[in-house]
């Protein structure tokens, strides 16, 4: 299609994605958002100013060439558009729909100063999508075998990202993940009405293609260690990229009741074991009439939004802090809101309350109140003295956040770790012993997809560089 | 997929099942568990490795049928395959010559309780083994306890072999004798591990039990295997599955292993409504 000129309309609207109706989707796990059609996702990418000096590039985490893309999708040069994602983003359609965008590529978005922010995220994810319907062959590009061999653990996004650019690169990869499907997060965690699993299974069958081997259920650090890795398995590096899977627990009375989970095992039931299937499938979860989730992350209303799928009458958000604290993304918080979750802010549980045979009864709450605000920045929650209240609940969802996998730091002691187990690299995202990098949520604690995937790639370069020339220094 | 290498009936409603399985038959530690997915849709429910040949590359699981998945594995045949198996999982069990060793067995305990055994055996401790069942059909590994012991003893609740009693009451019997105990042992239903430790609590005999709390992933990410150890939050399937037995709260594990009580029940009676329809078309597809 030859060039038209770019006649921006910065005065129109945000184009706005067609949405499953919110009284319909809080009772069914299909995708929530369906995506741009072609003519909205013109008429979105003609908003952009196609700006000299982009700012929104500044913003994302892989400075991906934005106006470039939208540019092309204007252009209705779709194919070119995915092409130019994928340069510096190997999974645009996860990221279009998770990246927190308003704090990144759309917050600095020139357009957001006066009016609303070119629709980043949709547009990107309108390329991917696009490119994935038109059934379309990938053209990888890989260079010829270099004969050198890549251990990958763990299959998160850090890991995939890791495992694709090192493939490209002529290397024998292989990648180890703990659980009987690849994905991370992706799959155990992150809910199928916010990301089908489709999506990610082509992106995993592209890496096959691509000649990466994948062998699931292989927990390293239990069937193998890193040093056997390298020095009985043939591989010349190792790239650790095994998550924050964690979960932290609040430490309060009652926790260990029947009936509170953690948001990682309610998830995995639902999302990995399929116990919305239960007894069609073999594993069960438990959804009481009231559904109480503690945090405010997207964890959070992800477990809050499933138990409402899953029949629960009234489901709660109980947070510490107030609502401009939220750390999920703005779009799942409002979705959350259009399906009836109610939110409880300001309050924290203190106590979890149990009945005769050890079934969650009630949480004993207490309110807060905004103080100075602390080193993260957000202003402190200090408890308001004598504001105890009781509130009736027979499931509790602790979303409080999660800690880094410790499998390997224990049979690996020659591995440096900081605080919490987390693990220590240098800026190429080398660990402190040989042939060992590692990146994502490992390094950073729980973060988010876009920078797990930024240090994969950030390493898979440096482990290029390692294997070419066998420096270490 | 993991070829089902043999699978036989080793007393009522207990399976013993071989697998091809090289690597983890190589990498199994005494104490170590994996988890085994039965078909697609299965869940993943924790087994024991009783035995292992890494010559000829295989595991062992014993298996009691209790519900839905147990009772789906126990129908399954030599030839077919299971779906998945993870592992080798937990933490080894720490064997070092403590001296004298009395070894707990109650129930389908006794098939995790046996590599255990025998390895202390080979550290050189002497083994006392204490196994109990309900009635002398359901004693499993008799023969290969007893070989790897050097007092064996049984009981029985109705006293249709050994003594006439519970576990504990042989243990009793033997600190009352006034043996030197140097570590207690206990695998078993959990009622059973929390009555052995009472007891030797009074006589401040070290124990060690191994717990069987419900898991999902079995590798720390869920939370679902947690429990209280000396009033501090634990999960079973990284920190043990090994604990003292003095400091584990048995009462808050017993309630938390009937959590879905109810929905496995649902489960198990549509299973077993299906598998008599299949078999009153006269099994036609087998
Ligand atoms: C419920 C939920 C919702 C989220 N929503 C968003 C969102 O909307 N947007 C966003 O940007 N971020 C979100 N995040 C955060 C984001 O998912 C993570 O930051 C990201 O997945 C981290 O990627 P990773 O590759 O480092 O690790 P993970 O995705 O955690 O993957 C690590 C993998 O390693 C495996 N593993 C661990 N130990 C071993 C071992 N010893 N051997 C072999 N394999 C091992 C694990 O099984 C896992 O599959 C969310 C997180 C959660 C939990
Ligand atoms: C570390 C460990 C090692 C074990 N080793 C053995 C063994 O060698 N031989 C053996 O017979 N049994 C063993 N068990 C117990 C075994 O896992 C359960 O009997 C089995 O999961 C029951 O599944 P089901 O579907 O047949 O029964 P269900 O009807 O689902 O449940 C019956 C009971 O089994 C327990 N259970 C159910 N699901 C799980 C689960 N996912 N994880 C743990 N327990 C569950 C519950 O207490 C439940 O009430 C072990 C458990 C653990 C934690
Ligand atoms: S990857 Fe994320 S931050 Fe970067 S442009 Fe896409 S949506 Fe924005
Ligand atoms: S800052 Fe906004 S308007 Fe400018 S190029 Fe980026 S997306 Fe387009
Ligand atoms: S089974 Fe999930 S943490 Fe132990």
């Amino acid at each position: 299609m030859p060039d038209k000129k770019w006649i921006p309309q910065p005065k129109k609207p945000r184009t706005p994605i067609p949405e499953q109706k919110p009284e319909v989707r809080r009772r069914n796990f299909k995708e929530v958002a369906l995506g741009y059609t072609v003519e909205l996702a013109i008429e979105e990418a003609y908003r952009c100013l196609q700006c000299k000096n982009p700012l929104c590039v500044d913003g994302c985490p892989v400075g991906i060439d934005i106006p470039g893309f939208i540019r092309h999708i204007g252009e209705g040069r779709f194919e070119e558009a995915y092409y130019t994602l994928k340069k510096y983003n190997s999974l645009p359609a996860i990221c279009g729909r998770v990246c927190p965008q308003e704090d990144q590529c759309e917050q600095l978005c020139i357009m957001g100063k006066k009016f609303k922010p070119v629709a980043i995220g949709r547009l990107e994810r309108f390329a991917a999508d696009w490119f994935m319907q038109s059934g379309k062959k990938e053209d990888f590009q890989i260079e010829p075998p270099t004969g050198k061999k890549v251990a990958i653990v763990g299959s998160g996004p850090a890991g995939l990202t890791c495992a694709g650019e090192l493939a490209k690169k002529g290397h024998k990869v292989t990648i180890f993940e703990a659980l009987h499907k690849p994905g991370g997060v992706l799959v155990y965690g992150i809910p199928e009405f916010r990301l089908p699993k489709k999506i990610v299974d082509i992106e995993v069958e592209n890496l096959k293609k691509m000649g990466v081997e994948i062998k699931t259920s292989a927990i390293i650090g239990k069937l193998y260690t890193i040093d056997e890795l390298l020095e009985e398995e043939g591989f010349d590096a190792v790239f650790i990229g095994t998550g924050a899977g964690l979960p932290y627990f609040m430490g309060i009375e009652g926790e260990n009741l029947n009936g509170v989970y953690s948001a990682n095992e309610f998830l995995t039931r639902v999302n990995l074991m399929r116990a919305y299937m239960f007894p069609e499938a073999d594993t069960p979860v438990k959804i009481g009439k009231r559904v109480a989730v503690i945090g405010g992350g997207n964890t959070a209303m992800d477990a809050v939004r499933t138990a409402l799928r899953l029949g629960a009458e009234e489901a709660y958000i109980i947070y510490r802090r107030s609502e401009a604290e939220l750390p999920a993304r703005e779009e799942e918080i409002h979705h959350a809101k259009e399906e009836g979750v109610q939110f409880k802010l300001l309050t924290n549980p203190v106590k979890i309350i149990g009945d005769e045979n050890g079934w969650v009864k009630a949480l004993q709450c207490i309110k807060m109140q905004l103080g100075e605000p602390d080193e993260s920045g957000r202003r402190r929650p200090i408890p308001i003295e004598g504001s105890e209240f009781e509130f009736p609940v027979d499931t509790v969802i602790m979303a409080i956040g999660q800690g880094p996998n410790p499998l390997i730091q224990e049979t690996q002691p020659d591995i440096e770790v900081k605080r919490w187990g987390i693990i220590k690299i240098d800026e190429q995202g080398r660990t402190s012993k040989k042939g060992v990098f590692a990146g994502g949520d490992i390094v950073t604690g729980g973060a988010t997809v876009i920078l797990a995937m930024g240090q994969g790639k950030r390493a898979a370069q440096a482990i290029d560089e390692y294997l070419k020339t066998g420096k270490w220094e | 997929m993991y070829l089902i290498k043999e699978i036989k009936e080793i007393a009522p409603k207990i399976k013993k099942m071989v697998l091809d399985a090289p690597l983890l038959a190589r990498k199994h530690k005494a104490g170590q568990f994996v988890m085994v997915i039965n078909t697609e849709k299965g869940e993943r429910i924790p087994l024991t490795i009783a035995d292992k040949d890494p010559e000829k590359g295989e595991i062992t699981l014993i298996f009691q049928e209790v519900g839905k998945s147990t009772i789906e594995m126990g129908l399954r045949k030599a030839g077919e395959y299971i779906f998945d198996v993870v592992g080798p999982l937990g933490k080894p069990t720490h064997i070092v010559n403590y001296g004298t060793v009395v070894c707990i067995g109650g129930g389908v305990g006794t098939a995790p309780l046996y590599p255990i055994t025998k390895k202390m055996k080979e550290t050189g401790n002497y083994i006392i083994t204490i196994l109990g069942a309900r009635n002398k059909d359901l004693f499993i590994l008799e023969k290969e306890m007893e070989s790897v012991s050097d007092e064996f003893y049984q009981t029985t609740d109705d006293g249709t072999k050994g003594r006439h009693g519970l576990v504990t009451d042989e243990l009793q019997a033997l600190i009352d004798s006034g043996r030197k105990i140097d570590l207690v042992l206990a695998i078993g239903p959990a009622i059973m591990m929390k009555f052995v430790s009472l007891l030797t609590q009074k006589y401040n005999i070290p124990t060690m039990v191994s717990l069987n709390s419900i898991m999902v992933d079995g590798t720390g990410m869920c939370g679902a295997c947690r429990v209280s150890v000396g009033g501090v939050t634990k999960f079973v399937c990284v920190d043990g599955p090994e604990f003292d037995g003095h400091k584990v709260n048995f009462d808050e594990l017993l309630k938390r292993q009937a959590m879905y009580k109810d929905m496995e029940e649902e489960a198990l009676k549509k299973f077993l409504e299906e598998l008599k329809k299949q078999e009153s078309c006269g099994g036609c597809h087998a």
